[in-house]
């Protein structure tokens, strides 16, 4: 792909995703590959990125995120036409907690795809990383995988998961020149949290946190969070004794 | 439910804002039963024309695609929610530029339409509506109408400065204008009335394309400093530096006070009357001076502020404005931010847009309640009988019979209004 960095983004049309996409091609022209669902739309997203760099060569492949034959089967035709510089696992949903409690339908759909997946599509891109000794694997968490909470704690244990799995490709790959980054949005403003946001919760913009997102790939920091002040918020979360964090209605 | 205020801040009420992200859902999100709605984008107007107070808000913030761009035509579509500052970072690179914009380039295209905004390039571009080619609305009856200056003319019409109230716009189609580059050759120059004011505009008028004045709004005569700038064939040069400051809090009382007015009027003036000069300035530095410092709006204090545009006749625009700024300088209240302009012969394609012939004073006033309140009326009268009327995207208390009689063509408007939309301002001036 004539020397054109190539970037990878699982989960095309999540917000901050996009986000990040913009910036990419905005930069410079690059090779992209937008991996989504099968039922996706993603045409707009496609034509916009296209307008924003017509000298970037973007395509689009459609797949199953729960069955890990045709994520390992993706990985390999992409990583055929070249080494991967940056893949961004960046798909995931935000179920209701109360359904996942109610339904273990719901629950289970909740943790694979927010757990399972990403780590799926994070150990595809390891072995064709490991391969070249090369490229950075980012993974998005969520605050909400730092501590359980009787609110979402399906998404959390999920986004914990991913947070685990990247902590140990991290022991794998130190000291080779893979890097894997873990990125922890706060509540962020996009599709997944409409909810939220009509219930009055105060997001950050999508613009902003994939802005943050970028610059760390590519300083190749470890842990992400973004806005900022959600290490510290989550530093605290972490550390109350549980005899006050159960009292507590978060 | 959320509170959402305007750039003013003048009220901070709730509303069931709900996030628009994806075209093929708006009619069936905007159909929905129950209380009306009003599109709502970046929230950059400044009293209720945007709100909807106990109603929901549709934020079309999130239709930001750009859909097609022709660097040979500089024919760009695009959904309503992209922002004015992405199409000229997309566009200027390309030799394509908007023929139009606004002092804050974070406003969304479908709000720049909606408003049929105005900018510095008036007297030789027209208004924003003029550079529209397309338009696609979406009605609350899920009627889809696609409009322009040749389709459906009346629809076009009646939307671009409709604010809002005819229909959701969901995408456009404006037509660019050529540029050679980010650089503007600018020029500020002194004037010590509005004699010279007027003199220095005329004499601009045909060989700058653009054109404004800051005015100090205390000192009576209406002295300042007028603006000008071509865009300028500039070899390649550093842009400057991206920089933001945001104005961290709210002060509990506006920092915008008559003491605090007089000396930065007075230093304003006399420093840039001293380095007065042509020199060679980016863009965004020229058109967007504002954008820089986030939240600028806080500086007011608690209870908000006020902006008064009106734009009266030009034969009896001096006379006027001399009055209007008698009046300020009277009740010893104003702001910094206070902008002259005289406006071109384009006409506007709107019914209900703002800019026409004439000139035009935009200031900013802190909410001091009763003393604002009796200021404008006094100005209302100075505006009513020169014949002229009061900006829709900036107004927030102006009394119905100069809304009827500044707004002409209203009857004809009111039979495009869609039934499920209502905003602050609709329900203020309208009725309903």
């Amino acid at each position: 792909m004539n020397g054109k960095k190539k970037i990878v983004i699982v989960g095309a049309t999540s917000a901050i995703a996009e986000q990040c996409a913009r910036l990419w091609v905005q930069s410079k022209p690059i090779a992209l590959t937008l991996i989504a669902r099968d039922t996706q739309k993603t045409g707009t997203i496609v034509t916009d990125l296209q307008i924003r760099s017509p000298q970037s060569n973007i395509n689009i492949i459609y797949t199953d995120f729960l069955n890990p034959k045709k994520i390992k089967e993706t990985v390999e035709k992409i990583s055929a036409s070249g080494k991967i510089d940056i893949a961004l696992i960046a798909h995931g949903s935000l179920p209701e907690q109360s359904s996942c409690q109610d339904d273990l339908q719901t629950c289970w759909y909740a943790l694979e795809v927010n757990g399972s997946s990403p780590a799926l599509w994070a150990e595809a891109f390891a072995q064709h990383m490991e391969k070249n000794n090369h490229g950075t694997i980012a993974l998005i968490g969520s605050v909400a995988g730092d501590r359980g909470r009787k609110s979402n704690y399906v998404y959390g244990a999920a986004k914990g998961l991913v947070a685990r799995y990247a902590q140990g490709l991290q022991h794998r790959f130190a000291g080779t020149a893979v890097n894997i980054v873990l990125i922890k949005p706060g509540p962020t403003d996009t599709p997944m949290t409409a909810n939220l946001k009509r219930q009055g919760a105060k997001l950050s913009p999508a613009e902003d946190v994939a802005k943050k997102i970028v610059n760390d790939i590519n300083f190749g920091k470890k842990i992400v969070y973004t806005p900022r002040k959600w290490w510290l918020i989550m530093m605290v979360v972490r550390h109350l004794p549980s005899f006050i964090f159960n009292k507590m209605n978060i | 439910m959320r509170i959402v205020s305007s750039w003013g801040r003048l009220n901070m009420d709730e509303h069931d804002v709900i996030t628009i992200n994806d075209s093929d859902k708006v009619a069936e999100i905007i159909g929905e039963n129950g209380r009306s709605g009003l599109a709502y984008g970046m929230g950059r107007s400044y009293g209720d024309v945007c709100l909807n107070s106990g109603g929901r808000l549709w934020d079309m913030s999130g239709l930001d695609h750009f859909m097609e761009f022709d660097d040979d035509t500089g024919h760009l579509t695009c959904e309503a929610g992209v922002l004015l500052r992405d199409i000229q970072r997309l566009v200027i690179p390309r030799g394509w530029i908007l023929p139009v914009t606004p002092g804050t380039q974070i406003v969304t295209v479908g709000g720049a339409i909606a408003c049929d905004v105005h900018g510095k390039s008036h007297h030789i571009h027209g208004s924003f509506g003029n550079h529209v080619k397309r338009i696609k609305i979406i009605r609350t009856n899920g009627e889809i109408i696609d409009c322009g200056p040749n389709e459906r003319s009346d629809w076009f019409a009646a939307t671009v400065g409709g604010i809002g109230l005819t229909g959701i716009i969901v995408q456009a189609e404006i037509q660019l204008q050529r540029v050679v580059g980010p650089w503007l050759d600018a020029e500020t120059i002194p004037y010590a009335d509005l004699n010279e004011f007027f003199s220095l505009s005329d004499e601009s008028g045909k060989n700058w394309e653009n054109t404004v004045a800051w005015i100090d709004c205390l000192t009576g005569k209406g002295r300042g400093l007028f603006m000008r700038g071509n865009t300028a064939n500039t070899e390649y040069r550093q842009k400057p530096k991206e920089y933001k400051l945001t104005m961290p809090f709210e002060p509990p009382i506006s920092l915008v006070n008559g003491l605090s007015l007089r000396l930065f009027n007075m230093a304003y003036y006399n420093l840039n009357k001293m380095r007065a000069k042509r020199s060679i300035v980016y863009y965004e530095t020229f058109f967007y001076p504002l954008d820089n410092i986030l939240e600028w709006n806080r500086m007011y204090g608690a209870r908000g502020f006020f902006q008064y545009q009106s734009v009266v006749p030009r034969n009896v625009g001096q006379d006027a404005v001399q009055a209007m700024l008698k009046e300020i300088e009277n009740s010893g209240t104003g702001s910094f931010l206070a902008v002259l302009k005289t406006f071109g012969d384009r006409p506007s394609v709107g019914m209900m847009s703002f800019p026409r012939s004439g000139v035009t004073l935009a200031l900013d006033f802190p909410n001091r309640r009763d003393r604002t309140h009796k200021l404008f009326s006094r100005i209302d009268d100075i505006v009513r009988e020169a014949g002229g009327c009061i900006y829709l995207a900036k107004d927030a208390c102006m009394p119905r019979d100069l809304f009827e009689s500044g707004y002409p063509r209203l009857t004809e408007f009111l039979k495009y209004r869609d039934p499920g939309i209502s905003s602050g301002l609709s329900r203020r001036l309208i009725g309903n």
